[in-house]
């Protein structure tokens, strides 16, 4: 009964502040609502058992990348209010087109028949020494390339943000 | 060995690659010894295989190891298909291969002197060149594609070397005549080479013919595929009905008339014949197709050439005639005996077109024999020539061409009286129509312009030396198959014997004839040839007005064979003009009308099409993403519903 | 711990598709460039908590693996959007994405 509450009590939070991402008016609030959301999905993880997810993602998400988009955020000096918002007619379409998809999201996922845990859960899978064994043993060559990836974009945002023109 | 049959065609190739692609900036020099030279090597290095194949024929207990086949690579293997790139070294191929570079060398030496002041000097010899290439490669091939390869490679050179002087119209109608009749000949082996791969798996000669020999005699499917065979040596070599090609081609330079259009290319429909003998001597009612295809064309030809008044002309129905014998050898089942006069006939039918091409030479360029005579004193060495050449095809002994035309003649004697009959006609009309077009070249007063005159001279040494030698071994080519009559051991028959060995044991032979009977056939023929020689002579060098103009009356039938019994423009009639006129309402009406207005219309669809929607192409993201979603959401919507 | 069967996995499909589409939306109605990277972030953290959510309920650690790859891909994807925005800004003094119109037809 318990988790039950700890899961609405989170979700609702992730989508409060998912909500107020897009509400705030100046870039800041949103960089930081998104944080809270961040910490409201690492919450979800320690729930499914994830815990090194958890912290994995409170790493990069809530660490290295809200610092980037503050980073930005500072860089641009964009904390004016301006009107970042399209024109009315703008905002009932597309609030049509997401509705739509979402009830389509829903309806497709109401059809399609989830089979329901029939184990008992190990909290087994979710620790470091598992996925580090799956990690280096099973997907150690796309683990290896995502370090190339890594360089690659690396070099290509240094590139991007230099200042003089090349 | 094998590095020697690589090199074989290999250096004609070269040859070929090295002039074509330098084309205009090799000197003449380097090309005169380039073009000859490489024949020359690879006369030389057959000389070495022969020499090695008869010698391996003495420590081997067997007569020759027909199975010498020397594999290059793995050409091309598919599923069951498996074709290499191989050579086959056997009596016949070797045979071939001398006569191929051993001809086509003194028609290149000879090719040096009479294309001396033609701008397209290099372009020539990387022709011939080449053409001696797939000529060699057809002779050596162990399996049918790579024949085929050779065979369409031939008739590529052939087409380009009647076209040489393309600026001339006619020359390439005449080319393109000569490819298109080739081409439908050319169909025929490619589906008998679909039907052989059907029936027995393979395209190698040896499985082949291992798997024949085990075949009951009159099978459909071999009927079926040697028919369709013998339509592609009907094309190539220049049998009814396929036959018009080869006197158009004398449009070409005469040493190509001479090398390809009478001693060599022409001939391979024979050799393909005699290599697939035992398949042939398996349907014997292709045999008889075949007989008589082969004497029809040998006595309708012979009959054309009579009234023919181009030299070069006479030359190439001639030629056709003397190609019907071949396959009328072949279709009695004397291989040998084809194999025998193609060789002869190589020689003297090279040596007869290089000494008209020495006397057009002299006169400078007139080709009519009505406007030549009187050679005799301006030009002796070709007089002489002419003469050995003449009297071999006439079949006097003990000229080269008596030997081989005897034997063919005995050989039907045996077969079938009727056969003998006609071919001995035949060799009448040969002697006739040849001696008429000596007697009108080299005898009485010269029948030429002033200005023709006094250019007449004798042809430089580069050309008149492959004369003589061609006309040495026009003289003395018989002696390679003398018969056991005048003393002679065969030697031919017994080198090419083991080729034909399996085809022997199946077909029946007919009993030989006696020594009496021999004599009295080749004293018959003999006195029939001499009798229209001396007829030939009363008419065209005693008899004052012997020839007669062309408006002179005729006779119904001398007019309809003098015009070529009009089959050229039954040919025009029934295949020329309708499909013109077909292709002239398919262009007119289908092309225009339909096809290219719905070819236009696509066009235009699609230039509308384009200018209206290229608007959705706002630049503006947001839009794109809308468009994104909307695509999503269609997806799934449609992925519910389904 | 172990009593996540209380919860089914339906919960889980709605709350993602739920953020999910809230992610869409910012998308579709946001101007600047910076907001809509976040709402990719948003979105691509509903596919993650839905993969992490599948792969505990089928007990197979394959799932939370492609997390990792996932977040991979948009820290890169993220280090260079951001790049891209501060030259856009550089260049046209701006992050509207409105003004980016020049690639038309």
């Amino acid at each position: 009964m318990f988790t039950e509450y700890v899961f609405h009590f989170l979700s609702i939070m992730a989508l409060f502040s998912a909500v107020m991402v897009l509400a705030s008016k100046k870039p800041i609030h949103s960089v930081l609502f998104l944080t809270m959301t961040f910490f409201a999905i690492a919450g979800h993880y320690v729930l499914l058992n994830a815990q090194f997810l958890a912290v994995v993602h409170v790493i990069v998400y809530a660490g290295a990348i809200m610092v980037l988009f503050l980073f930005t955020v500072m860089l641009l000096n964009l904390n004016k209010d301006e009107r970042s918002l399209k024109p009315m007619w703008v905002k009932i379409i597309a609030g049509i087109a997401g509705g739509m998809l979402m009830l389509i999201l829903v309806g497709v996922f109401r059809e399609y028949d989830v089979q329901s845990a029939q184990d008992p859960m190990t909290t087994q899978i979710g620790l470091v020494k598992n996925l580090g064994k799956i990690l280096y043993h099973d997907y150690l060559l796309p683990f290896e390339m995502s370090s190339v990836l890594f360089l690659t974009a690396m070099v290509g945002a240094v590139l991007l943000g230099k200042k003089e023109q090349i | 060995m094998k590095l020697i049959l690589i090199l074989i065609p290999l250096l004609p190739l070269l040859g070929f690659l090295f002039l074509g692609l330098g084309f205009k900036s090799i000197p003449k020099k380097v090309t005169s010894i380039v073009g000859p030279g490489t024949i020359l090597a690879s006369f030389i290095l057959s000389i070495i295989t022969f020499i090695h194949l008869t010698q391996q024929a003495g420590t081997q207990s067997s007569l020759f190891p027909h199975s010498d086949v020397y594999t290059l690579f793995s050409w091309i293997s598919i599923g069951s298909l498996d074709i290499s790139f191989s050579f086959l070294i056997d009596p016949l191929s070797v045979l071939m291969l001398l006569v191929v570079t051993g001809v086509g060398f003194l028609i290149h030496v000879y090719s040096v002197g009479y294309m001396k002041d033609d701008p397209g000097y290099n372009r020539f010899f990387a022709y011939m060149n080449l053409f001696v290439f797939f000529m060699l490669l057809l002779v050596m091939g162990a399996n049918y594609p790579i024949m085929f390869i050779g065979w369409e490679g031939v008739g590529l050179c052939s087409y380009l070397l009647i076209g040489f002087w393309f600026k001339n119209h006619e020359y390439n109608n005449a080319a393109n005549k000569a490819f298109i009749m080739n081409r439908i000949g050319d169909l025929g082996f490619l589906l008998g080479m679909f039907l052989l791969f059907t029936t027995f798996q393979s395209l190698n000669y040896q499985d082949i013919f291992s798997q024949a020999k085990g075949m009951t005699s009159g099978n459909g499917t071999l009927v079926a595929i040697t028919l369709l065979l013998f339509i592609g040596a009907v094309g190539k070599s220049a049998q009814i009905p396929l036959y018009t090609w080869l006197p158009d081609a004398m449009a070409g330079p005469t040493p190509v008339s001479a090398l390809i259009h009478a001693a060599t290319m022409v001939t391979a429909g024979v050799y393909m014949i005699a290599r697939s003998n035992i398949l042939y001597v398996l349907s014997p009612a292709t045999m008889e197709i075949i007989g008589i295809t082969a004497i029809t064309t040998a006595l309708f030809a012979a009959s054309i050439a009579i009234f023919q008044n181009d030299i070069k002309k006479i030359l190439a129905y001639s030629t056709i005639s003397q190609l019907g014998y071949m396959f009328a050898a072949l279709s009695i089942g004397a291989f040998t005996g084809a194999m025998f006069h193609l060789t002869t006939h190589a020689f003297f039918k090279a040596l007869l077109f290089l000494a008209a091409g020495s006397v057009i030479h002299a006169i400078g360029g007139g080709q009519d024999i009505r406007n030549m005579g009187g050679l005799r004193k301006k030009l002796p060495k070709t007089y002489w020539t002419f003469l050995i050449a003449t009297l071999a095809i006439a079949g006097i002994p003990p000229f080269s061409g008596f030997f081989s035309k005897d034997e063919i003649l005995s050989k039907a004697f045996e077969f079938n009286h009727v056969t003998w009959f006609a071919l001995a006609v035949g060799a009448f009309m040969t002697a006739f129509y040849m001696f008429r077009l000596f007697y009108l070249t080299f005898f009485r007063a010269f029948r030429g312009t002033e200005e023709e005159k006094h250019h007449l001279h004798e042809s430089p040494a580069v050309m008149t030396t492959p004369l003589i030698v061609l006309s040495v071994l026009a003289a003395i080519g018989g002696v390679l198959n003398i018969p056991v009559l005048f003393g002679g051991e065969n030697w031919l028959s017994g080198f090419l014997a083991p080729v034909f060995a399996d085809a022997m044991a199946v077909k029946v032979q007919p009993a030989a004839l006696s020594h009496a009977t021999e004599w009295l056939l080749m004293a018959t023929t003999l006195a029939g040839c001499l009798v229209t020689i001396f007829w030939a002579w009363r008419r065209y060098v005693k008899q004052e007005n012997g020839l007669l103009p062309d408006e002179a009356k005729r006779s119904l039938l001398v007019q309809l064979i003098s015009k070529k019994y009009y089959i050229d423009e039954l040919y025009d009639f029934v295949f020329v003009k309708p499909s013109l006129w077909c292709s002239r309402y398919l262009h007119q009406v289908v092309e225009l009308r339909f096809i290219d207005r719905i070819v236009n219309g696509v066009g235009q669809v699609v230039i509308w099409t384009g200018n209206t929607v290229r608007y959705v192409q706002t630049g503006n993201v947001g839009f794109y993403m809308f468009i994104m979603i909307l695509g999503i959401i269609l997806i799934l919507f449609f992925n519910i519903l389904i | 711990m172990s009593n996540l069967a209380t919860i089914p996995i339906e919960y889980y499909l709605v709350f993602c598709s739920v953020l999910f589409c809230i992610g869409v939306f910012g998308v579709l109605i946001k101007r600047n460039a910076l907001v809509i990277l976040m709402s990719i972030e948003l979105m691509i953290n509903s596919i993650n908590l839905l993969l992490a959510a599948f792969s505990a309920y089928t007990n197979d650690p394959a799932g939370q693996i492609f997390v990792f790859f996932i977040m991979v891909v948009a820290a890169a994807e993220v280090a260079i959007g951001l790049a891209i925005v501060v030259l856009i800004y550089r260049t046209t003094h701006s992050i509207d994405i409105d003004v980016l119109n020049k690639l038309k037809w």
